[in-house]
């Protein structure tokens, strides 16, 4: 934030009112409220089959944190991370290229990464299930490579190979990480272009003059000056990606539940709605968290002077 | 290619996955629960009701040409919304009936919001074509008298299978719930009630003779077949058996009869222990603005001719004895549709069960994290 434009809003009182009432309003009734009638309902309980007594008990709480569900969560934060993790790992290398991409190139890459969006997750994912199935596009080919290897052994007189035996692409935990590593690339990519963009070349040059090599400069000079993007990205991706519901439930196998997974099976089949409340909140506590510390971290970065605006200092 | 098949092959069941998810992506509906204070009060002034009506319904779940017959019938404009699940139906009315005449719960859904009295009692003065329903359906356990629900179809579960990928038959709930026979190419329904059910079904015992004792033995039993089993299929059951990604599965007569025209490799057995029943009915939530309407679209839906064309959409088996016997031989001697009445005899109605739901659910967790 700059400091003219902060001035002007806090001396033009109302004009900031004016614009600032219908979001808040529209946070109020549609975030806020719904939020805080499920907060209540966690501490309640079913009386028959459509109350709910908003008695005050712990017992959801309780319940939420019996090992079952701690493992459950833990499974959750795993499978998260590990997305998260694998997110930044391709996703920098995009980011980087496209930060060096010619201006002819870069609106044509950044649209690549976003094109994604304009489709439906759920139809995504289906075309996921597609390519991964036993009978799909990935095994198809892999299986028309193996045919022709072995044809190219029978010309070479040696023995052909087996048959093909297609892989277990689909209903598994790799199939759920790959799916949300899918579905989560974008968000990874577009904070972390977007610090690189604003990096200042020459930092890169003088790295590079002074003798550092290029993986040296990656390391010590660009990773740390995008790190503002870089925890932006994993929040954004983490979040996420932790109350995963779909993927879970289309691409896993038998023991591929997340947590989300849970919470809509107590607010449907069953029919649960305080213990469901319950591991909600629990989740988003845990998101709570996420976002205070990467708040946190960078405080921390601006006060060490690598913030986002360094550009703008020097 | 005859009529029917030309219907068959541009038809998906209501169960299927596309609809189910879609409702699902979007999320848990809130409407029910948050939003309910716009219940639908657009009653005209004075006794007659104006000529609407709601109809909330299972997706590709009526005639093709049925909505409109009855506005050329009645008068009636019907507006149908959809719903996937019996789970979404209740959430939705929960809270109170945001504005639906007609809704379509399954017969244990009947059972919870008639003991949740969210339905109103039907006047079967007003509904003449009950008539037309078989005997068997006229006074079933879920609803006796069937003083809040018609019957509008019924399905049975059993194991839908690739008759080139089995040794035999698969005719008995073992191969599915408890052996490794067929290792990695079964999937299972993903319904924790209907898995209990039939595994104490397999144990010889019947689907409502669970009790609390029962359930370690049951769970531990699945959860040693989850090794076996390859997905836990959210009603797309079908789908799987047909692009060949498992070769047995847990899955509705209805739905299987659907994919059998497409794939003559494929069949459906109910094993020898029996199996459990599945009735989706017609009802009138409590609180429905146009009831007059509701008994009238009710009664229409029972007629035969209107009953004939939506089975010939649908392909449900139909508890509608009139409409039943305008149907083509193919349909009504399809023995995967209506099963012999030996076998039926051994398939029960699955009644709520208040005390186990919230076990099975839990235990069905235990049994993914496991």
């Amino acid at each position: 934030m700059t400091g003219a434009g902060g001035q002007s809003w806090r001396t033009q009182k109302r004009v900031f009112a004016t614009i600032a009432t219908g979001p808040i309003l529209w946070l109020l009734l549609f975030f806020i409220i719904p939020l805080a009638v499920l907060w209540a309902y966690s501490f309640g309980r079913n009386v028959g089959l459509t109350e709910i007594e908003i008695s005050g008990t712990f017992a959801n709480y309780a319940k939420a944190i019996e090992p079952l569900y701690l493992q459950i969560f833990g499974k959750s934060i795993a499978v998260a991370g590990l997305t998260t993790f694998i997110c930044l790992i391709v996703g920098f290398p995009v980011a980087l290229a496209i930060t060096f991409a010619t201006p002819k190139w870069k609106p044509w890459l950044l649209l690549g990464i976003m094109l994604p969006f304009w489709t439906n997750l759920l139809i995504r994912t289906y075309a996921l299930m597609a390519v991964l199935r036993t009978e799909g596009y990935a095994n198809q080919s892999l299986g028309w490579l193996w045919q022709l290897s072995s044809n190219a052994r029978v010309v070479l007189g040696l023995q052909p190979l087996d048959a093909f035996e297609p892989l277990h692409l689909l209903y598994n935990n790799f199939a759920v990480v790959l799916g949300l590593v899918y579905v989560h690339l974008p968000f990874m990519v577009l904070p972390l272009y977007a610090a690189l963009d604003r990096l200042d070349r020459s930092l890169i040059e003088a790295s590079l003059d002074l003798g550092a090599g290029h993986f040296r400069t990656l390391l010590t000079i660009v990773a740390p000056l995008a790190a503002p993007g870089i925890i932006s990205g994993v929040v954004i991706t983490f979040v996420p990606a932790l109350g995963a519901y779909l993927t879970p439930d289309l691409l896993g196998g038998t023991d591929s539940q997340m947590i989300a997974n849970v919470i809509e099976r107590q607010f449907k089949r069953a029919n649960d709605w305080p213990f469901g409340s319950a591991l909600s909140f629990m989740l988003m506590y845990a998101t709570f968290i996420m976002i205070a510390w990467q708040a946190q971290r960078e405080r921390k970065l601006m006060r060490t002077g690598i913030g986002p605006d360094v550009g703008a200092r020097a | 290619m005859d009529k029917m098949s030309l219907l068959r092959d541009s038809i998906m069941g209501r169960r299927s996955l596309l609809k189910s998810l879609g409702a699902a992506a979007i999320g848990i509906s809130f409407t029910g629960g948050l939003a309910a204070c716009s219940k639908g009060g657009d009653k005209a002034a004075g006794g007659k009701e104006e000529p609407k009506l709601n109809f909330y319904n299972w997706d590709t779940y009526i005639g093709e040409t049925t909505l409109d017959d009855f506005r050329g019938a009645s008068g009636i404009d019907v507006n149908m919304s959809l719903f996937a699940t019996n789970d979404e139906l209740f959430a939705k009315l929960r809270a109170g009936n945001p504005g639906f005449d007609v809704i379509v719960p399954s017969n244990d859904f009947v059972e919870r919001m008639v003991k949740a009295e969210m339905l109103m009692p039907l006047d079967h003065t007003k509904i003449p074509n009950f008539k037309n329903v078989g005997e068997a359906f006229k006074n079933v356990s879920y609803d006796p008298s069937r003083a809040y629900s018609m019957p509008y179809t019924w399905l049975t579960l059993g194991i839908g299978y690739r008759k080139s990928k089995v040794h035999a038959k698969p005719d008995s709930w073992k191969v599915l719930l408890d052996s490794d026979e067929y290792k990695g190419r079964i999937a299972l329904l993903s319904e924790a009630g209907d898995l209990f059910r039939l595994a104490a079904k397999y144990k010889g015992h019947s689907v409502n003779g669970v009790t609390k004792e029962m359930m370690p033995e049951l769970e531990a039993m699945l959860k040693k077949q989850k090794a076996n089993v390859k997905a836990f299929h959210e009603d797309n059951g079908q789908d799987l058996l047909l692009s060949g990604e498992v070769d047995l599965v847990l899955e509705y007569n209805g739905d299987i009869a659907q994919i059998m025209k497409e794939d003559p490799d494929i069949d459906f057995v109910i094993p020898k222990e029996g199996s459990q029943f599945n009735s989706d009915n017609l009802a009138i939530p409590k609180g429905a603005p146009h009831p007059e309407n509701a008994h009238a679209f009710i009664n229409y839906l029972l007629d035969a001719e209107a009953g004939k064309k939506i089975s010939e959409t649908i392909l449900y088996p139909t508890p509608n004895e009139a409409a039943k016997a305008l149907m083509p031989a193919e349909y009504k001697n399809n023995p995967v549709i209506f099963p012999p009445a030996d076998v039926l005899a051994k398939c029960e109605y699955a009644a709520y069960n208040p005390e186990l739901q919230p076990l099975y659910e839990e235990a069905f967790t235990r049994i993914r994290a496991d």
